[in-house]
């Protein structure tokens, strides 16, 4: 009984990550005519990107807070203080900013994207959109899609500057090292190419893969408030997971 | 030789050139559950024409068969001369921008005031200077009453207003065919007889070819010219409204005369009671 | 309802730009491009038998001040030393051809960069040239080593600890 049943689970899991693959080619084919689309893509990006800024600020000036004060006193047992900066700018570009970032995206923009189209679903506008020779993967799901791209590794970059402001306020203001170390020993260190751009490409693979799934998933609810409820939850806990297994996997290969 | 013979065309509302929407030997399996068993149906053109039965009958998954939402498992759909079940994705397309479609929640996009939600299907479709769009919308708001609520929001609409206001959506690029899902469903009597009125006024003055999917027969009797009455998979009566009333079959009686059992039975079915109960199969 | 489509448009539009502006700020504040922005620099080489951990783009420094970065680092294939170029900023062109480089490390921890002692001779470098006097990197196990050695001496005569101290030998000049 309970070994049939996990059978079944496995193969939900399956067709379901089956079923998200077919809906990103539905979408990679709707981008093209989604191209008269703009302005609703503009609308979108204003909607996930600016709207998700206040909790991306917030967030980013207290990690990089508390990673300095962290750092700070680990550093100093070993009297490399100096390197306050470096480790603080290298965990914040390279994996802290672009994961964090996209965990709290996936809690604010994902679940919003999911919501939003559940309650289309449910209250049969896409298929108003169908009936009026609209195709709602064009008009309604690629601009998310090109959107959750677009804002992600702008949304990461934000993190990360305000990040290393925090770091710095607790580091140098605070804990009194000295200004011109914290900067030096930072831009003396980090590499534009290898750690800055390598976590802006990593986020924008994270903004596409939670836009995909937040999209798939408002897409396919059953129509009723209950599917709606779960299909939001089911974003967050799904692309949480997914975020976390890919960072490792890019890791491994792009650095 | 020339002059067409009216009566010819009013004896046979099923031939060709006069049905709009043709159905002929439509099956349907959803799930477990036989929909359609053979359905043979004909819309004639410029006419409204009803299409009633019993809740979960598939009188939704019949429009959704007619305008290529849904495929059919089997059976040929011609909607103008166009068969459906064969259009690519394109073609189905061009064929919806010529059919308006009322949704039985209205189904009006919530991001958008009234007037964008008129004027959305022009915005998508046409490249109209603004001045045209904002014309174009407001006629149709007037002719809808709702003219003054063209800034609101869809949520600050009464069920009967926003029901109207996606009448005007539905009828903005002047569709040859009009389907209209449930339209009465949740109004009041007010609201009711302001749709009614609507649907009847549209199908006079425009000459558009309607199909009314209702409950309320006291309604579809004061709208529609011809009445389907589906029922267990088939067609189980058609003809004018007035006729089918006087008709008496069991499922004309039972349907529009109310009656909780009939062919329509009032069990779901089941085991034996009896059995169900822990009696033995057969016991006094 | 062309007033809020413009503002989201504005909004938009202002999101992007503070993304870009974020990234563009982490740049050049933050990365080795800030070293970038030297200006005109003329190149001098150096070459060190070790030189340690010891990246491109370290900074070169005098007196503590920065004033170039290290452009590249190469194995001379006839000496078989590290042959690593540096480029200067142009606004230090009166620097002795006598001056020496060295290989220091800023703290316990932190990162090599190249030190250059400033020599006596009126004659400033040109571009291209070649530092005579270098100091070679100091490796930690050789400190260590030498310090182990220095403590036995005491007790061993003084020639026998010569020749494990042969590669340490130009530091001692230099101090």
């Amino acid at each position: 009984m309970s070994g049939s049943r996990r059978h079944s689970m496995i193969g939900d899991a399956l067709a379901q990550v089956g079923a998200a693959g077919l809906f990103l080619f539905a979408i990679l084919a709707a981008m093209p005519k989604s191209v008269r689309h703009f302005r609703e893509t503009l609308r979108q990006i204003w909607f996930v990107g600016a709207m998700s800024l206040v909790i991306i600020m917030t967030c980013g000036l207290f990690v990089g807070m508390v990673l300095s004060l962290q750092l700070y006193y680990t550093l100093a047992k070993f009297g490399g203080t100096a390197a306050l900066g470096t480790v603080v700018a290298l965990s914040l570009f390279r994996e802290l900013g672009p994961v964090v970032t996209a965990l709290l995206f996936a809690g604010r923009a994902g679940t919003s994207m999911t919501a939003e189209i559940g309650l289309m679903r449910a209250t049969d506008q896409l298929s108003a959109m169908e009936m009026m020779a609209v195709d709602p993967l064009a008009y309604v799901v690629a601009p998310r899609f090109i959107a959750g791209i677009v804002a992600m590794p702008l949304l990461a970059c934000v993190f990360n500057a305000l990040g290393i402001l925090g770091a710095h306020a607790v580091g140098v203001s605070w804990l009194g090292l000295d200004n011109g170390t914290f900067w030096g020993n930072m831009s003396s260190n980090v590499e534009v190419w290898s750690d800055l751009v390598n976590g802006v490409w990593k986020s924008a693979a994270f903004g596409a893969v939670i836009a995909l799934i937040a999209t798939f998933q408002g897409y396919t609810t059953p129509p009723t408030s209950e599917g709606v409820a779960y299909a939001t939850t089911r974003t967050v806990v799904s692309s949480s997971i997914v975020v976390l297994a890919l960072d490792f996997v890019m890791t491994a290969f792009l650095m | 030789m020339n002059t067409p013979n009216p009566s010819a065309s009013i004896e046979s509302p099923g031939s060709t050139t006069d049905a709009y929407v043709q159905i002929r030997g439509l099956h349907t399996v959803l799930g477990d559950k036989v929909l359609f068993d053979g359905v043979d149906l004909d819309i004639p053109r410029g006419k409204i024409t009803a299409i009633m039965g019993p809740s979960g009958t598939g009188k939704t998954t019949l429009l959704r068969h007619i305008t290529g939402q849904l495929a059919a498992d089997a059976g040929e759909i011609r909607v103008d001369d166009k068969d459906v079940p064969r259009l690519s994705r394109k073609q189905l397309f061009d064929l919806r921008e010529g059919i308006g479609y009322l949704f039985q929640n209205s189904a009006l996009l919530t991001d958008f005031s009234v007037f964008e939600n008129v004027a959305f299907p022009l915005r998508q479709h046409l490249r109209l200077p603004e001045e045209i769009v904002r014309n174009i919308v407001l006629t149709r708001l007037q002719a809808v009453g709702l003219r003054g609520a063209a800034e609101l929001m869809p949520a600050e609409l009464s069920g009967g207003m926003a029901r109207r206001v996606a009448l005007a959506r539905a009828m903005i690029r002047d569709p040859g065919l009009m389907i209209y899902d449930e339209p009465f469903v949740g109004l009041d009597p007010i609201a009711l007889n302001q749709v009614l009125k609507l649907i009847r006024t549209l199908n006079d003055t425009l000459g558009i070819t309607s199909i009314l999917v209702a409950h309320e027969f006291a309604a579809v009797r004061r709208a529609a010219d011809h009445v389907y009455l589906i029922a267990g998979g088939k067609v189980a009566a058609h003809g004018h409204p007035d006729e089918l009333a006087e008709r008496d079959s069991p499922w004309t009686r039972q349907f529009f005369g109310g009656e909780a059992d009939g062919p329509v039975p009032f069990e779901y079915p089941a085991r034996d009671y009896a059995v169900d109960l822990g009696f033995p199969a057969g016991a006094p | 309802m062309t007033q809020p489509r413009r503002s989201f448009q504005v909004g938009t539009g202002l999101f992007i730009l503070l993304g870009f502006a974020a990234l563009a700020y982490l740049a050049t504040q933050t990365t080795s491009v800030a070293n970038y922005t030297e200006g005109d620099s003329y190149t001098l080489k150096a070459k060190f038998s070790n030189i340690g951990q010891l990246k491109q783009r370290a900074p070169v420094k005098l007196a503590g001040v920065r004033i170039g970065s290290v452009k590249s680092i190469a194995l001379d294939p006839q000496s078989l030393e590290a042959l690593v170029t540096i480029g200067i900023d142009t606004r230090f062109k009166d620097i002795p051809d006598d001056s020496g480089a060295a290989i220091f490390t800023s703290g316990l921890l932190g990162d090599q960069y190249v030190g250059v002692q400033p020599g006596g001779s009126p004659v400033a470098f040109k571009d291209g040239d070649e530092f005579i006097l270098t100091q070679s990197s100091m490796q930690l196990e050789d400190l260590i080593g030498k310090f182990l050695v220095s403590g036995d001496t005491p007790k061993k005569p003084a020639n026998a600890a010569t020749p494990t101290t042969d590669d340490v030998e130009p530091a001692a000049k230099n101090p």
